[in-house]
This record gives structure tokens, sequence and C-alpha cells, in this order.
């Protein structure tokens, strides 16, 4: 197992529990706050100082030069980045006020309330499309009357806008759908244990246009209950979809990447404070 | 025009001019059997086989060019080696069969080697007495113990190297695989023999000996073909359900196993069709009875290898009897592992998750 | 918003705590399958070390025999190393042809059918090969050849000394033993040369390279160090391979030379099978003492074959 993982077993997890409940029940989600966040590889250091806040409910858009740390900072968000072999951050991540690096804070529940979506649409090949959705409730051993499961079936398969395409072929393989449908599936599978927050990896990346404007339709309607983070190299994509806009930078290789600024997406795009910035949205750029 | 086709073109030997040359290397064939061999069909064949690529090589010298002549002794002399690793590969199957079908009968399928001397009277009279369903029970008894050591603790070896081990423990355990699987055989029965002389003292003769004897040879395959098959299970698919909240014990029972049964399916197959016909570890572990022993942990037991080795070498009286039981018994365990080999490939197949083909 | 039904749903607190529970359990256990191995390992040689060492150190006027260890073992070793090298002699150069021809020579269709019937015979028990071997091949032998060798060209060590009517010879033994090996030293080598990379067997081709050519300028570069320790694992095999000698061959004591008589040295595994049915007390501790002596011969040439392999793949990053 990772090695923060491994550390972290014998810490109290009641506590992060009853921590994560007080705050889950309360109604108005304070979203993420990063502060001084450093990110290594080993002994690379990735990302450096990050200070960043996350608005709850809206949509926050990471763009930089490849290389420039953005997937690495996105893992770091919900603990994923520690499932690589010597991977680990120093800093803080609270989120609804909570550290989520703090002492005997256990991964694996950071998880179930901060959802992924990756690059590439990756669902399980041995389960169908119904039990790709319910993938992340039923490996977590709870047992579902078959009504309540297949609610939350078609509740997260019309969130993510496939209920109508998939609805007649549930239980066949969710590897037999198209890539764009793929992503969507993906996406109802991470909205289907009902995670606070939403972080997705260049979602589109392997999409055409039309499943991209479906993908994108989707995170404009999600936004009202989550929080969602996303990585592109698409600037349309980012000045669409996004509220705020994080630009990352990087001063060479083996340099860490950083965040040059982070503004509301209009002025990222109009009129940036950075020449960086301006430079890199306007593809002028290195 | 024609100067640029004659440019392109390199000369080239007939389809004449083959058959010329075989005909002529069967003349010669014919030529040094008889002052060789004396004339025989078979000797002429075999003299052909051995002169052809010679043939070949001179003839393509003199009418093509050095290059080319390289060439098709190559092609001759490979295509020859495979003819002649085929040959007695062929023999050895028909063979088994040949021989074997003789005593393949409901007698030898259901009795066993308790013979009564009304049965050696028969036997010396040429009836078929005798059979191998005690070393059929006793190979099924001896392969489950071995596979019911060797699948878990392979299987889960497989998952510490792949899915959790760091460091100095995963390369020890690697390359202390590596050296199991060069175990020989004897050497594996010798083992369980000096363990269990431990146990229960030395001479004694159990099913469970043998059984552990084989998982010593079986452990090193099942780790291998696991790990293998563990390491083709895209990362992406751990992430996705490290990512949904799930821990790393459940993604990878629920997960990483039922993507990766397929081929640890194929690979338990194929180790035991591997142990199951090994004759040697059992000669010193389980050695042999004449009837039915059930209980692995008491008494001897034959096993189809074992009673296929003593039929032949200790026939009794008259000698076909025994080794006609011999045959039917190689013939049983030649079938035994055709079937498993084949179904272990049926199963790779049949179990691939859609979309991972 | 849903959260508080999430984590009544979750129940997370209980969850979190089976999770890193049953984390914990099967990590344990595949860490103590991993260890157990290592236990085995060194259980092997512990074993055979304690039970073999009393037939190490005997005197030997208890033993019938009356030999030393050392005068008792010398020959096996000879007759083992003698019989696992005739058997590599004989397939290696047969294999490496045979897996060129299915990875270059044969048709695609053809050639996927072959491997797999390559692969079906690595697993035909050993046993099986041992009494068509006394069967049909030594008859064969001992009718149409041996005599024949024995007549013109007993003036090579190897053929000296009077032929064997009956086939049970070291030559026999070892022909066998070479069609044991075949399949692996085939399944190896036709897997490394599948392998070579494409851009290299045109790169060759497009240089106007005849197929010959192109496989000694692409091909075997490649795939050497592959076949070399696919060659060494074969040796491994037969150097513990039992049954097929024990069958076939007819022993002696001592060291002989000449493989086409009735007189050859034995080998340590074929001893064994031979003598530990009928073996008790210090006979038991001498017989697995020489299966330890075949473990060290074994274990050396395996180390080799694996360095070969490895200095392979780094000479081939390079
Ligand atoms: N598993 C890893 N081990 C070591 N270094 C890594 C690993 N993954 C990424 N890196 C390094 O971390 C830095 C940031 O990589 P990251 O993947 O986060 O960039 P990115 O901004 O997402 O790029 P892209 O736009 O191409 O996806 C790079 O220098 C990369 O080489
Ligand atoms: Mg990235």
């Amino acid at each position: 197992m990772n090695d923060a993982d491994q550390t972290t077993t014998t810490g109290s997890v009641t506590r992060m529990t009853e921590q994560m409940t007080g705050v889950g029940a309360s109604e108005t989600p304070d979203g993420l706050r990063v502060s001084d966040l450093n990110i290594y590889y080993g002994d690379f250091l990735a990302v450096r100082k990050v200070d960043m806040t996350i608005e709850p409910r809206s949509i926050t858009a990471l763009i930089g030069p490849s290389g420039c740390g953005k997937s690495t900072f996105l893992r770091s968000l919900n603990r994923m980045h520690e499932v690589i072999p010597g991977a680990r951050v120093e800093g803080t991540v609270l989120l609804d006020g909570e550290d989520i690096y703090g002492p005997g804070v256990d991964p694996v529940i950071i998880r179930r309330k901060i959802g992924m979506v990756f690059q590439r649409p990756n669902p399980f090949p041995t389960m169908s499309i119904a039990e790709n959705v319910l993938a992340g409730i039923r490996l977590n051993s709870k047992r579902l009357s078959k009504s309540a499961a297949d609610d939350i079936v078609e509740k997260s398969l019309r969130g993510a806008n496939l209920w109508d395409e998939v609805k007649n072929r549930l239980d066949q393989p969710g590897s037999g759908l198209s890539g764009g449908q793929q992503q969507r599936l993906c996406i109802a599978r991470a909205i289907a244990v009902e995670p606070e927050v939403l972080l997705m990896d260049e979602p589109c990346s392997a999409l055409d246009p039309i499943s991209t404007m479906a993908v994108e339709a989707l995170m404009l309607e999600l936004k009202s209950e989550y929080t969602i983070v996303i990585v592109t190299h698409n600037m349309q994509q980012a000045a669409r979809v996004s509220d705020r806009t994080a630009f990352f930078n990087i001063d060479g290789t083996g340099q860490p990447g950083y965040v040059v600024e982070m503004d509301l997406t209009e002025k990222i795009f109009s009129n940036p404070t950075e020449k960086a910035t301006s430079d890199y949205v306007t593809g002028r750029f290195g | 025009m024609s100067t640029l086709a004659t440019s392109m073109t390199s000369r080239r030997m007939s389809n004449q001019g083959h058959v010329a040359v075989g005909l002529a290397t069967v003349a010669v064939g014919f030529a040094v059997s008889a002052a060789l061999n004396g004339l025989s069909p078979s000797w002429v064949i075999v003299w052909s086989f051995m002169l052809y690529p010679i043939a070949v090589y001179v003839s393509s010298r003199i009418l093509e060019d050095r290059r080319q002549a390289t060439d098709r002794l190559v092609r001759v002399s490979v295509t020859l080696a495979f003819v002649v690793v085929v040959l007695p590969l062929a023999s050895l199957v028909w063979t088994v069969i040949r021989e074997g079908a003789a005593r393949f009968d409901a007698t030898f399928l259901t009795g066993n080697m308790r013979l009564t001397p009304e049965d050696l009277a028969a036997q010396n009279g040429g009836e078929a007495v005798g059979g191998a369903f005690h070393a059929m029970v006793g190979t099924l008894i001896v392969t489950s113990v071995a596979a019911l050591i060797a699948i878990p603790l392979g299987l889960f070896t497989a998952i510490y190297l792949v899915e959790y081990g760091r460091g100095r423990l995963v390369k020890a355990i690697t390359s202390m695989v590596d050296v199991m699987t060069g175990i020989p055989s004897i050497v594996a029965g010798l083992f369980s023999y000096a363990l269990f002389v431990l146990i229960l003292g030395p001479g004694t003769r159990t099913g469970l000996a043998g059984g552990v004897a084989l998982s010593v040879l079986m452990t090193p395959v099942v780790v291998r073909s696991a790990e293998e098959m563990l390491r083709l299970v895209p990362n992406e698919l751990r992430e996705a359900s490290y990512a949904l909240g799930v821990p790393r014990w459940k993604t990878i029972v629920k997960v990483v196993l039922p993507t990766a049964i397929a081929g640890i399916l194929t690979g338990s197959t194929l180790a035991i069709a591997r142990v199951i016909g090994e004759t040697a570890p059992l000669l010193v572990t389980v050695g042999l009875a004449q009837e039915t022993n059930l209980n692995p942990f008491d008494g001897r037991m034959t096993t189809l290898p074992v009673y296929t080795y003593y039929q032949y070498v200790q026939p009794g009286i008259p000698t076909d009897a025994g080794q006609s039981r011999a045959w039917a018994a190689a013939l049983m365990l030649v079938i035994i592992v055709a079937v498993l080999f084949t179904l272990g490939r049926v199963l790779a197949r049949v179990l691939q998750p859609k979309g991972m083909r | 918003m849903t959260q508080s039904t999430i984590e009544s749903a979750q129940g997370s607190g209980v969850e979190g705590r089976t999770g890193r529970f049953g984390d914990r359990i099967f990590a344990g256990l595949s860490k103590g399958a991993g260890v157990l191995i290592l236990v085995t390992l060194a259980g092997v040689a512990l074993f055979l070390f304690r039970e073999g060492y009393p037939g190490i150190n005997v005197d030997p006027s208890e033993m019938d025999g009356s030999d030393t260890f050392i005068q008792y073992v010398g020959p096996l070793v000879f007759g083992t190393i003698f019989a696992a090298l005739i058997a590599l002699a004989i397939a290696a150069p047969l294999a490496i042809a045979v897996a060129l021809f299915i990875s270059h020579y044969a048709p695609r269709r053809v050639a996927r059918t072959l491997g797999y019937l390559i692969d079906l015979l690595a697993a035909i028990p050993s046993v099986v090969f041992g009494i068509w071997g006394i069967r049909v091949l030594a008859p064969l032998l001992a009718q149409n050849v041996y005599p024949w060798l024995g007549d013109n060209a007993s003036f090579i060590p190897l053929f000296s000394g009077s032929a064997s009517t009956s086939g049970r010879t070291m030559l026999t033994a070892g022909m066998v033993l070479a069609v044991v090996i075949l399949p692996i030293i085939t399944a190896i080598s036709r897997e490394v040369f599948l392998q070579t990379p494409r851009l290299h067997e045109e790169a060759s081709l497009a240089l106007g390279a005849t197929k010959w050519e192109m496989i000694r300028q692409a091909v075997i570069p490649y795939g050497r160090s592959g076949v070399i320790s696919g060659a060494m694992l074969g040796l491994g095999r037969a150097l513990g391979e039992t049954m097929a000698v024990a069958i076939i061959l007819s022993p002696s004591d001592g060291y002989f030379w000449s493989i086409i008589t009735n007189q050859n040295s034995n080998t340590i595994a074929s001893n064994i099978a031979l003598k530990f049915p009928e073996s008790s007390g210090l006979e038991v501790n001498r017989l697995i003492a020489t299966g330890l002596v075949l473990f060290v011969i074994t274990f050396g040439v395996n180390a080799l074959a694996r360095r070969v392999a490895a200095a392979g793949f780094s000479g081939a990053d390079g």
C-alpha cells in the first residue's frame, strides 16, 4: 500500500469520521482551501507553494502548459497523489474547514467525498453499465434493495445525461459504449456516491466535439450541487464553462510548477494581471 | 526497356530446376544407401533428406549466386529441422495411442491391481485383468492437495508482488521464485520426504507428502502467470476504484482480480497440467499401493505416472499384460494433459472480460 | 443537498474502520504468502542438508558399496552432466532452427497452431517420453545405427566399445532428453524471435538483404541472449530430468566415455529414482545428499542463465 496510507493507518479514524460527518451535514459547503501546498514525487518537487481557494458550487478551471503540474495538483486534492509510490505533499488542504491531510484522516473517506473523473474513460470491464454506476456503493459493501439500486442507477445516469441512451441495455458491459458515452458513464459512477467535489482531469480530451458539448452541458448542470475542478488544455472550454480560472506555469524542465494567477474567468481571458497569463491565453506562449 | 528489365531480374532457378535437384538427390541417396547400409527404402529416404540441403546449395551456387544459395540452404535446413523434430513427437503420440488403446477398456478404468489367483490365471490365459482406477483416484487426490496449497500461495504472493510489495522483500521473493522454478522435480520430492521424516518418522509414504512435493513445483508457475496477469490490469482501473473511495483490498478483490481472472485460471490450469504427470517426486514420497487409498494423511497411494512406470519396468508375467496397462495409463495421462491444456486456453477466451481483448 | 443521506448511506465510520481492518488482513495475508515462499526455499536447502549430512559423512565401511561419498557421487555427477550436454548438443540447434521456422518461415496461421502444439508437448509427462524411448527409439538405434557406428567410427572414443544391442545407451538417453527439452528451448527462442522489432527487420530488408541476411542482421543479434538463456534453462531441465533416463539407461558403476555401449555412468536423478524405493537407513541419507549435489548444480546453471538473460536485456537497451 502507499506510504501515506500505511503510516496513517493507526491514526484515529473515528475522529475524522466525526469531523467529516459533522461538516458533511452542514447545508453550506465551504469549498476547498489550499494553503502552502508543496507536492513531491520522491525528492522531486513537482508543484510548489500553492495557495488557492476553490469556491463551492462553482466550476474552477486549471490551465497551463504541459508538465506544469495541473494533474499532480488535482490528484493531491483527493489524496490520489499518494497512490504513486514515493509521492507525498506538504501543506494543508481544507475541505469545509478540515484538513484532508490531517493526522489520522482516512484517504478512503476523503475520496468518497471528493470524486474524480479521468482523462481516459475507464469503466470497469467486468461490470455491466448498471454495475458500473453502482460500483462505488457496492464496492463499499453497501447492501442495497433492488429498488434503491434502480433509483440510484437512473438518477445518476440521468444526472450524467446518459439515461436515454442506455436505459434499454443497463445489463450490458460498460466497455461496449462509445468513448463519449463511457466518459459520461464514468461521471455517473462518480456522482452516484454523491461526493461534494468532483475533480476532472481533461475529461473531454478523448472525446469528439459533440460528446464534449454533452459533457460541458452536464458540468454546468452539476455545478448547482457539486463543486467542480477541471483541468483543460482547451481555452474555449475553460472560458465557456468555468467561473474562475487558475493559470499554472513552469520555468523550465526540472523546475517546480506554480500558480501564476487565479481570478474570475472573464478577467483571466480579457485582462489578466500577469503578462505570462495573457501570453498564454492569447496563444503567444513560449 | 529491355535492358531495364534484365537489370531488375536476377538469375533464378526455375521450377523444373528444383524438381531436377530433388530427383538428383534421391538418386545419390539411393547410391549412398546401397553402398553403406544395403538397399532399404528407409535408408534411401534418410540419406536423401540429409543430402537435400547440400544439393540445393550446390545447384543454387552454380545457377544463381552465393547469397541466394545461402538463403536457400537456410530455408531448406530450417524446414528439415522442423520435420526432424516432428517425427519423434508424432511417433510418440502415435505409439501411445496405438499401444494404449489395447487396454483402454472398462476393466482398466474401474479395476485396481489387487489381483486374485484367479485373476492371475486369467492373465496367463491372455485375458485383460487389472486396472488403474486406484491410480486415477490417487492422482486426483495428490494433485488436488498440490493445487490447494500452490494456487492460494502463488496467487497471494503474486498479489503481494504486484499490489503491495516494495523494495528488498520483492526482490528477494522474485529471485527465490526464479530459483524455485529451477528445482529438479526429484529434489522437490526429496525435500518433501525429508520434511515428513521430521513429522512422521523415516520411511513413511503419504499422499500428503506427494502433494507438498508437487506444490513446490507448482507454486512458482502459478506466481509467474498470476503476476503477469495482474500487471496487465490497467492502473486506470485501480485509480478509478480508489477515486470512488474504495479501500485497496476491495479494489483488488472486486476490480483487479475479476479483470485478471481469465489469465489466472488459465495459468493455474496449465500449472496443474505441468505437475499432474510428475513421476519422480511421487516415487519417493507416495510410493505404490495395490488398491484405492482415499486418505492422503495415511499410507501409500498409487498415482498414474508411478503406475505407468512400475507397470512398464516391473510388468510381471506375462510381460505384455503389465506393459499394456502401462501404455493405457500413459494414454490416460496424455489425454488428461491435453484436456487440461485445451481447457486452459478455452477458459482464457471465454472468461476474458469483453472489451479487454 | 443530500449530504446527510450520504453519510448514513455510506456509514463511513464503520466502513472506514472495516476498510482499514480488511486492508491490514489482506496485506498481511499476501505478504505472508511471499514470506512463506522464502521460508519454503530455505526449508528445501535445510531439510536436504539435515537428512543428507549423515550420508555425506558416513564411514565407508558402514555402507555395502564401501565408497566414500565423493567416490560414490563422482560418476553420478559425471553422468548427469554428460547426459545433459549430449541432450543440449542435439536439442539446441534443432530447437533454434524450429523456432526460426515457426517465427519467420511458416505461414502465419500454421505458425500459431505449431506454437500451440510445441507448448502442449512441453507438458507431456517425461515418463511417457521414457517408455516411448525404450520401446521405439532404443531398438531402432540398436538395429540401425549403433552397429554401424561401432564398426566404422570406433576410433572416436565416444563410439568405442561393443555396441549395445538393447539400445539402452547414453546416446539413446541423451536423445530422449533432447526430445524432452526441445519444446522448452523452442518456446523461449520463438518468443524472442517474434519480439524482434519490425523496424529492424524492415530496415535490413530495405537494404536489399535476403531473408537469411535479415535474420542474421536483425533477428539473431536481438534474440541471442534470450536464446542462450533458453538453452541454459533447457540444460537445467535436462540435468534434473529423472524418469526418461531411469527407464532407458542401463547403468554401471564408474566413468564411461562411450555413448553406444551398455555400460554407462548413471545420472544423479535416475540413480535416486532407481534406488530410493528400495533403500533404508544410511542409504537413504546418501541418496538425499546426492540430491543436494544436484540441487547445487542446477542452481548454478539457472543462476548463470538468468545472468545471461539480464545482461542481454540491459545490452539491448543501451
Ligand atoms: N508518477 C510520476 N513520477 C514522477 N514524476 C512525475 C509523475 N507524474 C508526473 N510527474 C512529473 O511531475 C510534473 C508535473 O506533471 P503533471 O502530469 O502534473 O503535468 P500536467 O500539467 O498535468 O501536464 P499535462 O498537461 O501534459 O497533463 C512533470 O514534470 C512530470 O514529469
Ligand atoms: Mg495532466
